[in-house]
């Protein structure tokens, strides 16, 4: 297992580098280094000069790609490309074109959004196991099919619609919580963090609940279940003792592996209600152009990616006694 | 109506002068599929006695597993349903006991067990709890007593180590002992009646003489009943007490073992004792039964079997037949034995007789030559997938097949004998050896010589259902190779070809535009076989092809191979596990254990004069329908061990009765019988 897991962290090396070549020549086929430099500077009457010197201090002086005339180093190192990149794997972000340094902004954005991730994830995974399992266990009968009618109408339903929705609502009507907004103070974040939580429970109800019932399902018609049944088990121990167990084989693949993702939080949510997370900060240093934060989230979200999927791989262990890692 | 059901009343009367343990009456199960009804079980009735075995035996779609689940109340709902009838175990009507009462029922006082072992355990939990499950369920035992009872039950159904099982999950056991498991959590409620719905059916024959000898020494033991759901004639002959036939929905014939085996009465009954392939049989063509078992969802006037029936005349399309009882309790329903209408039935005796074969003596060259073929498959461990050792899959296969012959190759499941396929196809690289086809040297080819090559050996595989494309129309299955190989000349000419190889394997041209999943079991094998036959190869390889179709299915497919072998001097290298195919159908035979052929020579040498001990356990663990007093059967201990660490010595001598110090040191060399006969055992050394 343990040489399993090393070689999946080797492999995850040229996925990095992948995925940050393809980051950096995106961005810069919308934007030259010229256009970043106007962008921070702000647009009217910015002299070649100081562009310049902006891009100097920033290190965006260099060629891209390919340096004809390396000062230092040959050809590859001695470009944009490959001084930023070599940073990122040593998990040194560097600071933003703001001049903020982005590991400092991430440690302290990572709060809130845990905050809201946490909840919802734990909230939203239990319940919709539990509805799941009510409605295969009325299979086949009126509960389960106004369940998955249910389910498709709140899945047919944007989320910006209940995001809008519940604010207008809960907010603007009853006056319940605070529209958006956020507090380090832990009693006002409670009232400031409630309606989003909420909000994301209720907006992935639908279609989780739906897949799990669909996999319960198809557990339910598989031969072993029929063994329980016809050793005389009652159906309240053949669904929680034998279908549950083995459905959650395939829940894990989908939910193990989004586990670290929950740092990165929530883009929508948290631009919504004004969250200062690492989603809105994703979201502004896009709308802003700011390069640095951006490959710097996309690393970090590739990086817990990963890290993610081979949780994944060792939770397969751990509930199938049939999987044995890097063993043929 | 009135004279029918007076019969059925008489005809009940007769069979209970003893209490009956389950009695089933007018059982119906319907099915709805899409608008229409399914009869799946259309008005069974029967009766079990304690202790006795009652083998209910028919061919796939008959509804015999549809009445064994209906009897658990297991009908998978809410497609299927039972509509009518009683089924009383013990007097109490199961069918009218609310669903809590039944769960206290199942595995209490009727147990069942499944045809495959292989999905029906839990895989995520430990073979111990799953039977600890029943017995703490039904016999009110919890914690110490429970598991003292579970390894009990471990050891009563043959399972080395019960303490070390306990803890094990279902993989890691073979299909075997999965059985046995199955068997051991049937056992635990201590049932009265045990239904086994195809018990032996997913096993090798030396497996299953193992389950079927613990099912008898069990019944013995505890005096339960057994309901035996099967479709092979060979365990009913082995196993049953009294039989009962299965024909679309509803039981055709019922008797007592030694009246059916000697004299069948129903002319369904007679097909399927005539579509078994045997030595006997090689001259003929195998008996078949016409068309295919008529949808269930019609209301039938006549009987249900005169479509196909070769005995047919106007009043078995016009009224349903009567239950006729004869002196020995035999019960048939037909109307040829129905005293008011036996007169009247035409004489068609001529008409049925088996068709005699010209046997083809042609000796010409060898068209295959495998020599000293070797497949073995790296084991790797560790960071960098280092090789630590080698399945041995296939280790020094030596073979010959002449023009317009049949080599079978035959083993247990496990053995090699695919992969000796796959090798001589090129699918998987040999790592040494050789494999001559017409001369050319298949192994040393270049990939696009090969492709070239693959022209004169096709294959066909076991399962006709997985092995086409279901999104690709017949006519372009069978055309693709042509088109890969070029041959068939132009587009026009390639579909007069396609017709013409419909109509060689059965077919009307129609089936053309139809896609796979329109069409039955056997069907699909004769496009597989078209398919085969359209670049017209010299060698087809056959792996398996017959073992996932019914016996009447089986017994027309090998008559076409036979058929074609015949008119177009085909050469088959047939791998099967079935030794009664291999019988009516094989020239030659080679027997392979763990990689290795053990034994080879011709059909007569080797089924007649077994000399490898393995040989001769297989043949004899094959239950046969004619009982034969002189038969001895070999038990062989334990199951084939694994390719990864094969036993040093002779592979087979931990499970040999003749093994000696000589055979744990080294591997036999092949020893020379005759001409042909060759076997590799240190018993033959002097």
């Amino acid at each position: 297992m343990l040489a399993y897991i090393i070689r999946r962290v080797i492999y995850a090396i040229p996925i990095l580098i992948g995925v940050n070549l393809i980051t950096f020549a995106l961005f810069f086929v919308v934007n030259k280094p010229d256009d970043m430099a106007r962008m921070q500077l702000g647009f009217k009457h910015v002299q070649q000069a100081d562009i310049d010197k902006w891009k100097q201090a920033h290190g965006y002086d260099k060629p891209l790609f390919y340096n004809r005339a390396p000062t230092e180093g040959n050809a590859f190192t001695d470009t944009v490309f490959f001084v930023k990149s070599v940073r990122l794997f040593a998990f040194d972000f560097g600071n933003a074109d703001d001049g903020r340094n982005i590991t400092q902004d991430i440690s302290e954005r990572m709060w809130p959004s845990l905050a809201i991730a946490i909840p919802v994830f734990i909230v939203s995974l239990l319940l919709n196991i539990t509805f799941a399992l009510i409605i295969a266990f009325f299979r086949a009968s009126y509960v389960d099919y106004m369940g998955v009618v249910t389910c498709v109408i709140l899945m047919s339903i944007s989320s910006l619609f209940y995001i809008i929705g519940g604010q207008y609502l809960i907010s603007k009507l009853l006056h319940l919580v605070p529209i958006s907004g956020y507090s380090a103070d832990l009693d006002t974040a409670t009232k400031f963090l409630i309606l989003p939580v909420i909000i994301g429970i209720v907006g992935g109800i639908g279609a989780g609940t739906r897949w799990y019932r669909t996999i319960f399902l198809e557990e339910i018609s598989k031969d072993y279940v029929r063994t329980a049944r016809a050793k005389g088990l009652s159906e309240r121990l053949v669904l929680f003792r034998h279908v549950l167990k083995n459905a959650l084989v395939p829940i894990l693949t989908g939910v193990v592996a989004v586990i670290p993702l929950l740092f990165m939080g929530s883009l929508i949510l948290e631009s919504f209600f004004g969250i200062p997370g690492l989603g809105s900060y994703t979201i502004d240093a896009i709308r802003s152009q700011d390069f640095a934060i951006v490959r710097a989230m996309v690393f970090l979200g590739s990086v817990l990616y990963i890290i993610g999927l081979i949780l994944t791989d060792i939770s397969y262990t751990m509930v199938d006694p049939r999987i044995r890692l890097g063993v043929r | 109506m009135i004279a029918t059901k007076q019969t059925q009343n008489k005809h009940k009367a007769k069979i209970d002068h003893q209490a009956p343990l389950l009695e089933v009456n007018n059982l119906k199960t319907w099915f709805d599929s899409r608008d229409q009804i399914v009869r799946a079980v259309d008005g069974v009735n029967f009766s079990i006695k304690k202790g006795e075995t009652f083998a209910l035996l028919g061919e796939s779609g008959c509804g015999k597993s549809m009445t064994s689940l209906s009897l658990m109340r297991l009908v998978p709902e809410p497609a299927g349903r039972i509509v009518s009838g009683s089924v009383k175990l013990n007097g109490v009507d199961l069918l009218q006991l609310t669903e809590l009462k039944m769960q206290k029922m199942r595995g209490n006082h009727i147990a069942m067990i499944f045809q495959e072992p292989m999905t029906s355990l839990n895989p995520v939990l430990t073979i111990g709890k799953q039977i600890e499950e029943t017995v703490t369920r039904h016999k009110k035992m919890g914690g110490y007593s429970a598991k003292k009872r579970v390894l009990e039950l471990l050891d009563a159904v043959g399972i080395p180590d019960p303490k070390q099982r306990y803890d094990e999950y279902p993989h890691q056991l073979s299909g075997g002992m999965k059985q046995r498991v199955m068997i051991a959590i049937a056992l635990a409620g201590e049932p009265a009646l045990l239904v086994a719905d195809e018990p032996t059916t997913a096993l090798d024959v030396t497996i299953q003489l193992q389950v079927l000898e613990l099912l008898r020494k069990l019944q013995n033991d505890t005096g339960m009943a057994i309901l035996l759901i099967t479709h092979d004639l060979g365990v009913v002959a082995e196993m049953a007490d009294r039989v009962a036939v299965m024909y679309a929905g509803q039981i055709v014939e019922h008797a007592d073992r030694q009246s059916f085996f000697s004299n069948p009465q129903h002319p369904y009954s007679k097909k399927l004792f005539d579509s078994v392939p045997a030595m006997a049989k090689r001259e003929h063509s195998l008996a078949v039964i016409r068309g295919s078992v008529p949808a269930l969802s019609q209301q039938f006037k006549g009987c249900r079997f005169e479509p196909r029936c070769d005995y047919a005349w106007d009043i078995c399309r016009c009224q349903v037949p009567a239950w006729q009882l004869l002196d020995d309790g035999q019960g048939v329903l037909c109307h040829l034995l129905d005293p008011r209408y036996a007169s009247q039935a035409p004489d068609v005796k001529k008409q049925i007789a088996p068709v005699i074969r010209k046997q083809s003596a042609n000796h010409a060259g060898a068209l295959l030559q495998v020599d000293g073929l070797k497949v073995h498959f790296p084991v790797t461990k560790g960071l960098f997938k280092r090789t630590v050792g080698f399945v041995k899959a296939v280790d020094d296969v030596s073979l010959v097949i002449p023009k317009g012959k049949t080599l079978a190759l035959v083993g247990e499941s496990g053995c090699g004998k695919t992969t000796v396929g796959k090798g001589i196809l090129q699918l998987v690289k040999p790592t040494a050896g050789c494999v001559v086809l017409d001369g050319a040297q298949l192994n040393r080819l270049k990939h696009r010589e090969m492709r070239a090559k693959r022209r004169d050996v096709q294959v066909i595989f076991q399962d006709p259902f997985s092995s086409m494309n279901p999104r690709m129309m017949i006519a372009d299955i069978i055309e693709e190779g042509m088109l890969a190989q070029r041959v068939g000349g132009d587009a026009r000419q390639r579909q007069q070809r396609i017709d013409q190889l419909l109509g060689q394997v059965g077919l009307a041209p129609e089936a053309k535009t139809r896609y796979p999943h329109e069409f039955s079991g056997g069907q699909r094998q004769r496009i597989c076989i078209a398919r085969a036959l359209a670049v017209e190869p010299k060698l087809i390889i056959c792996d398996e092809p017959t073992s996932a179709l019914d016996v009447s299915v089986q017994a027309q497919i090998l008559n076409l191979l036979k058929d074609l072998q015949d008119s177009l001097g085909l050469a088959y290298l047939f791998i099967t596990h079935n030794l009664s195919v291999v019988e009516y159908l094989a020239h030659e035979i080679a027997v392979m254990y763990l990689g290795r052929i053990v034994e080879q020579g011709t059909v007569e040498e080797v089924i007649h004069n077994p000399l490898h001990p393995y040989t001769k356990a297989l043949l004899s663990a094959v239950p046969t329908i004619v009982p034969d007093a002189d038969r001895q059967v070999i038990r062989l201990r334990g199951e084939m061990p694994s390719a990864t660490q094969p036993p040093i010595g002779c592979h087979f001598n931990p499970r040999c009765a003749n093994a000696r110090q000589i055979c744990r040191n080294g591997y036999p060399e092949a020893l020379k019988i005759s001409d042909n006969h060759r076997v590799r055992c240190f018993l033959y050394k002097e």
